[in-house]
């Protein structure tokens, strides 16, 4: 099974999210990832679902039925840009605090507060750049570690 | 926890919104494939005061069932009916729904196409036609089932080719092409591929078909009369002894035979309902309600008042298991104080019948937590505690003056114990997952199994 991504237009209404998450999750597939923020549209939001689903078209029309749910786009791997964001809390001391930055700044990474014995560093690309930042800040001690959704948008044909 | 059993819900956060949502919740539940919308309005709002605020224009922008089937269609299904020598309508609940039973009829009795109605659909075309080949499936009777699996092509529409139709679908209707239409486009495909899918209103399909055979004249005269030929070979069939146990389908019979008016019939779920799929002649829209595929034992009563406060002037028959009977049956005490003389004839076996039908074909008649016991209720004593008459039948040579009884009482709600046979089983029989083509006929065939 691969990953399909799905971008879907819904209404800015109480619940949605749950009905779609749910529509999904009930009927047995799981969620890689879930985003969901506002459009350019007023009233309208984008939910950016990753899924690795073999039956995506009849999950697809389970969403079509739920009323405030709009448009469902099945996203093209090979024309779409993806991204996503990240905030890594690593520990630091004497010895490694010059490594742990030069590391961060050489992979693209924001540090965002730096204490003591901690620095606060932020990332956005792809998963994959993401996946190999968390590796390279292991050995220092990861303390903590968040990662937003994943969001996608279809390049222009 | 409403999400997964209505077609949409609301939560209402501000007393102000309660009549737009109104609006637009009758709009949903009314319209497309209809559904249950539950609006769910908390304590602190209920004691809110607000000022009316007349509701707006519907603002559904994700919400337009679609009505009008494409013409290209419909073109393309018109193009293999006419190429079909053995061609089945398979219709359910959506005509009833679509109220297309009159177009319903006109398709097939001008192109000369033999129907076949799912228990959500009995009654969209009339039994007792010699198109009409009545229900097929599980329990459905040979000739249904069996014209399905001789098809060369299935007119599915307003049906969602559910398991207890197909059993299992790789070994359904195999000779067959399928035109699929429903307005619910979730339907189509989901378990059968369609050659022509087609989302829409049942009528405004039916009413394209119909426009697109124009004068076409099928040839299906040999198909016909080879299915009136298994008709007459395999009728449904009972066997009600002189002194013995009463069976439900002559039960049925009987009532059908003393009813001259077209009652409602409602029923709750299991052996009895099928008896009655199977017994009752069907010959007019809505004269059935059961809850199909939602398997809601207790239906029958509750549904039953509904009916009866709907069309006080119609004859209302709960006709019902005791095992359902029993979920729902204090609502006699509502029928009784709100004086709505609904019927109820409980087929009493003392267990859940079909429950007790798989332990033993299934399960070597271990039997478990199926047996309700004959004696309690005594259901004459609980029909006259809650203000209704209480009747009671146990032999043949009672059952015409019983109901006769019962018919003329319009003042009350009555009640009739109608004590059955524990042991009776319901055929024809498709076991789940088995093949269409292996029918369980009586209880002999079952040694085969």
């Amino acid at each position: 099974m691969s990953e399909r991504i799905l971008s879907v237009l819904v209404e800015d209404k109480p619940g949605v999210l749950a009905r779609v998450a749910s529509t999904i999750s009930r009927r047995g597939f799981n969620i890689n990832s879930l985003s969901v923020g506002p459009t350019h549209i007023e009233g309208r939001s984008k939910m950016t679902i990753v899924t690795e689903l073999d039956a995506v078209e009849q999950v697809k029309k389970q969403l079509n039925k739920l009323v405030n749910v709009i448009k469902i786009v099945e996203l093209d791997p090979d024309m779409t840009i993806e991204t996503e964001v990240l905030l890594l809390k690593v520990s630091i001391n004497k010895d490694s605090q010059t490594s742990v930055i030069e590391k961060a700044s050489l992979s693209g990474a924001n540090s965002v507060d730096v204490g003591q014995d901690y620095a606060v560093f932020e990332l956005t690309g792809s998963s994959k750049e993401l996946n190999k930042f968390e590796d390279l800040m292991k050995p220092f001690g990861i303390i903590e570690m968040v990662r937003g959704g994943r969001i996608a948008i279809q390049t222009n044909l | 926890m409403y999400m997964a059993a209505t077609k949409h819900n609301y939560l209402i956060t501000n007393a102000s919104e309660i009549p737009q949502v109104l609006k637009e919740a009758k709009y949903i539940a009314t319209s497309g494939r209809p559904g249950p919308v539950l609006i769910d309005i908390p304590k602190d709002i209920l004691n809110q005061k607000s000022d009316w605020v007349e509701p707006g224009q519907l603002d559904l922008p994700g919400y337009k069932p679609t009505l009008e089937p494409n013409p290209k269609m419909i073109q393309q299904a018109a193009n293999l009916i006419k190429n079909s020598n053995k061609p089945i309508l398979y219709v359910g609940g959506g005509i009833i729904h679509s109220k297309a039973n009159q177009e319903l009829f006109d398709l097939a009795t001008k192109f000369n196409i033999p129907v076949v109605t799912t228990l959500m659909g009995r009654g969209a075309f009339p039994d007792g036609h010699e198109l009409c080949l009545e229900m097929p499936g599980m329990h459905g009777n040979y000739t249904a089932t069996t014209s399905i699996q001789k098809s060369d092509l299935l007119i599915a529409i307003g049906v969602r080719f559910d398991d207890r139709v197909t059993a299992n679908p790789s070994f359904f209707a195999q000779n067959a092409k399928v035109i699929h239409a429903d307005i619910d486009p979730a339907e189509i495909g989901k378990v059968r591929e369609a050659q022509v899918p087609i989302v829409g209103d049942a009528k405004s399909v039916i009413l394209g078909l119909i426009n697109a055979l124009g004068d076409t004249k099928l040839n299906t005269e040999n198909w016909i009369n080879e299915l009136n030929s298994m008709k007459t070979e395999f009728p449904l069939s009972y066997n009600q002894n002189e002194n013995g146990p009463l069976k439900v389908p002559f039960v049925l019979e009987e009532l059908q035979s003393l009813t001259e008016e077209e009652a409602i019939v409602v029923s709750g779920v299991g052996q009895h309902q099928m008896w009655i799929s199977q017994h009752w002649n069907f010959t007019e829209p809505n004269t059935w309600l059961n809850s199909g595929g939602l398997g809601t034992m207790g239906y029958s009563l509750p549904a039953a008042i509904g009916a009866k406060t709907a069309y006080p002037e119609k004859l209302v028959l709960a006709l019902d298991g005791d095992g359902c009977f029993q979920m729902t049956c204090q609502e006699l005490i509502t029928a009784s104080t709100e004086n709505i003389p609904v019927k109820i004839v409980v087929f009493n076996n003392g267990n859940h019948g079909m429950v007790r039908q798989w332990q033993k074909i299934f399960y070597n008649s271990k039997f478990s937590a199926s047996e309700l016991g004959h004696v309690v209720p005594d259901y004459v004593k609980l029909a006259e505690s809650m203000g209704a008459v209480g009747l009671r039948m146990t032999k043949k040579t009672e059952v015409k003056n019983v109901f006769s009884e019962m018919l003329k009482i319009n003042d009350r709600p009555v009640l009739i114990d109608c004590v059955v046979d524990p042991e009776d089983m319901v055929f024809p029989m498709v076991p789940a997952g088995g093949s269409n083509d292996q029918i369980i006929l009586n209880e002999e065939d079952l040694k085969n199994l």
